[in-house]
């Protein structure tokens, strides 16, 4: 009984955390028991837990920002994705959908291209440092999913983006 | 609606014992849209004639979306119906066409509604109040009850043919998403509708993302993106049963902006490989599949022109989007945008003369008209997101999404004259985005 409410309470956690990116697909919802490899006296599964899709979220960063129509990647970007790189090398049971997003000032259709080329960068970028593509996948939302809803470039920016979204080891 | 079209094909064309009168190229009753109406006509709708018990209420609300048909078109303007002297009490008695002339109705519309049996006819005559004349011939319709207001356009069709030389669009549906919620919790269903919104279906249930929903030649297959394998993946519907499957294709491989040839048995749709999105053909029986562009850039947006020969697509192959004709079968594309800004979503006019496209410039979106080599470009709207043009079966009408801007922003669809006039929000019960205006039935 116990080990159900610690295992509600982390799921609530996760909720949370997971709110700035609610539309990632259902199949991905990360399992809770595949969350190993805990220090003493850290919540398996929390922020805290280094070897946590949390703590891959906000400790080595998720997500990659992209410069207006391009898909190309910044120094601050690769910096960000060789913290994934190193993550996901530990944490090999571990897959990872990428998924790539466009701000709103764009048509639909090439919306989901672009988004799928920044999605496609950060994808080469992980693979060529090791990363096995079988553990790989991408997918673009285009314009579809903002996390950001003003239209100023304050908003802009935060929403040309890619997102590395961390499920559990599915086998094949 | 099924039950809808079966009952329609029973339509009845007749002619009364009056003689057919063809009026003559140039007459006095013809509106010449080329050239761009600047005063519409004035006509006169009196409410139909209910020549059964139960009937009157049905014979005035069919008269009132005839009205409503024709003023919408910019083109007519409605004498009021407080500035008529004579009623029609009776669908066969007389014209008195001094009293219409007198409150200067160039046209007069009758027409009568009976109901027996689960069933409505719908009559009607166009009259040229200032010739004296019948204006082609009298013609009736019937259906089912709930099918009221599509007889209602079908009359609206005829009288707007007759007087402008041109085949009508009001007997049309459209089929676009529909939209709910905030920008970054935006929930998407398919949905159909008649052209002025009214009876609108859902096709789909909202639980996986939907995009740019196409209509095939005939209105009775939708083409569309949807989410739910977890990809972007090309669907197709059937409108009838509401029975959707996904087309073949590769597994976690996105494909998205499909377009029915004419023939409806090829799609075209973009495929992403890599960072690069190609144009596919796809035959939807066999689900042989073509690659049609091989250019490293994204091309995507494809549309065939009416005689299914050539696809109009965009490309960023020269560094932004621009507008491209290619064969259908594929090979050497030519440009055809030149201007400033960037040029996407062309869509061929069913009359082939023309494309439609969405022009981003200067931080504002149109919606623009071109000739199929580029030439006579003209732009039709301005805002902060106008997108996605699609043709009235006519070709004289396009039908787009407004996005509004900021938190609150929201989509809607509007219509604008090829001419840039007559900008109309089309009512709709939630945001509406994607239309994809289906033929006239």
């Amino acid at each position: 009984m116990r080990l159900t409410a610690k295992l509600t309470m982390l799921m609530a956690v996760l909720a949370v955390s997971a709110c700035t990116n609610a539309n990632r697909f259902d199949n991905d919802a990360v399992d809770l028991n595949a969350a190993t490899g805990s220090a003493g006296g850290i919540l398996p599964g929390s922020a805290n837990d280094p070897s946590s899709p949390a703590y891959f979220q906000q400790t080595v960063g998720d997500r990659v920002l992209f410069a207006v129509d391009q898909s190309t990647l910044s120094p601050e970007a690769r910096s960000t994705l060789d913290g994934q790189v190193q993550w996901l090398r530990t944490n090999s049971d571990y897959n990872a959908v990428i998924e790539g997003h466009a701000d709103e000032q764009g048509t639909r259709a090439y919306n989901l291209a672009l988004g799928a080329r920044r999605a496609n960068s950060v994808m080469e970028y992980l693979v060529a440092q090791g990363i096995p593509s079988s553990r790989l996948r991408f997918v673009s939302y285009g314009k579809e999913r903002p996390i950001e809803i003003c239209s100023e470039e304050s908003c802009y920016t935060k929403n040309r983006r890619a997102v590395t979204i961390i499920s559990a080891g599915l086998t094949g | 609606m099924k039950q809808i079209v079966a009952s329609l094909l029973a339509v009845l064309v007749w002619a009364f014992s009056t003689p057919a009168m063809v009026l003559a190229q140039g007459g006095p009753l013809r509106i010449e849209i080329t050239e761009g109406v600047v005063e519409p006509l004035p006509y006169a709708v009196p409410d139909f004639v209910g020549e059964s018990s139960g009937a009157q209420q049905l014979a005035q609300q069919i008269a009132r979306v005839v009205a409503d048909d024709l003023t919408g078109t910019g083109l007519f303007r409605e004498v009021p119906r407080e500035a008529h002297i004579s009623q029609i009490t009776s669908f066969g008695s007389p014209v008195q066409f001094a009293d219409w002339k007198a409150i200067n109705a160039q046209a007069l519309v009758t027409g009568a509604v009976s109901s027996e049996g689960g069933r409505i006819v719908v009559k009607f005559r166009v009259w040229d109040v200032f010739a004296g004349t019948e204006l082609g011939q009298g013609m009736q319709f019937a259906g089912t009850p709930d099918g009221w207001r599509r007889m209602a356009h079908k009359v609206a069709d005829q009288v707007y043919s007759r007087i402008t030389g041109e085949s009508g669009y009001f007997d049309s549906r459209v089929v676009f998403v529909s939209e709910s919620g905030p920008k970054d919790q935006r929930a998407k269903r398919l949905a159909v509708m008649d052209y002025d919104g009214a009876n609108v279906q859902y096709l789909t249930g909202g639980n996986a993302l939907v995009l740019a929903p196409r209509f095939s030649e005939n209105g009775e297959r939708v083409l569309y993106t949807s989410y739910e394998t977890g990809m972007p993946r090309v669907h197709v519907l059937e409108v009838g049963t509401v029975q959707s499957r996904i087309l073949q294709g590769q597994d976690g491989v996105m494909s998205f902006a499909p377009r029915f040839a004419p023939n409806g048995q090829t799609v075209v749709y973009s495929l992403t490989q890599g960072s690069n999105t190609d144009i596919w053909a796809m035959d939807i029986g066999s689900g042989g599949t073509r690659q049609l562009t091989s250019a490293p850039s994204i091309e995507t947006a494809p549309s065939y022109s009416p005689d299914g020969s050539q696809i109009v697509f965009e490309s960023d192959r020269s560094g932004t989007q621009q507008l491209y004709v290619m064969s259908a079968s594929g090979g050497e594309a030519r440009r055809i945008s030149f201007g400033q800004g960037r040029y996407s979503t062309p869509v061929w006019s069913p009359r082939g003369d023309m494309i439609a496209f969405t022009k981003q410039n200067a931080g504002r979106f149109h919606i623009g008209v071109m000739r199929t080599d580029g030439a006579e470009e003209r732009l039709l709207t301005a805002s902060f997101l106008d997108e996605g043009p699609t043709w009235a079966p006519n070709g004289r009408v396009i039908m787009f999404a407004r996005e509004t801007q900021g938190a609150q922003g929201s989509s809607s669809l509007y219509t604008v004259d090829i001419s840039g006039r007559n900008l109309k929000r089309v009512r709709t019960p939630e945001g509406a985005s994607d239309p994809s205006w289906g033929p006239l039935q």
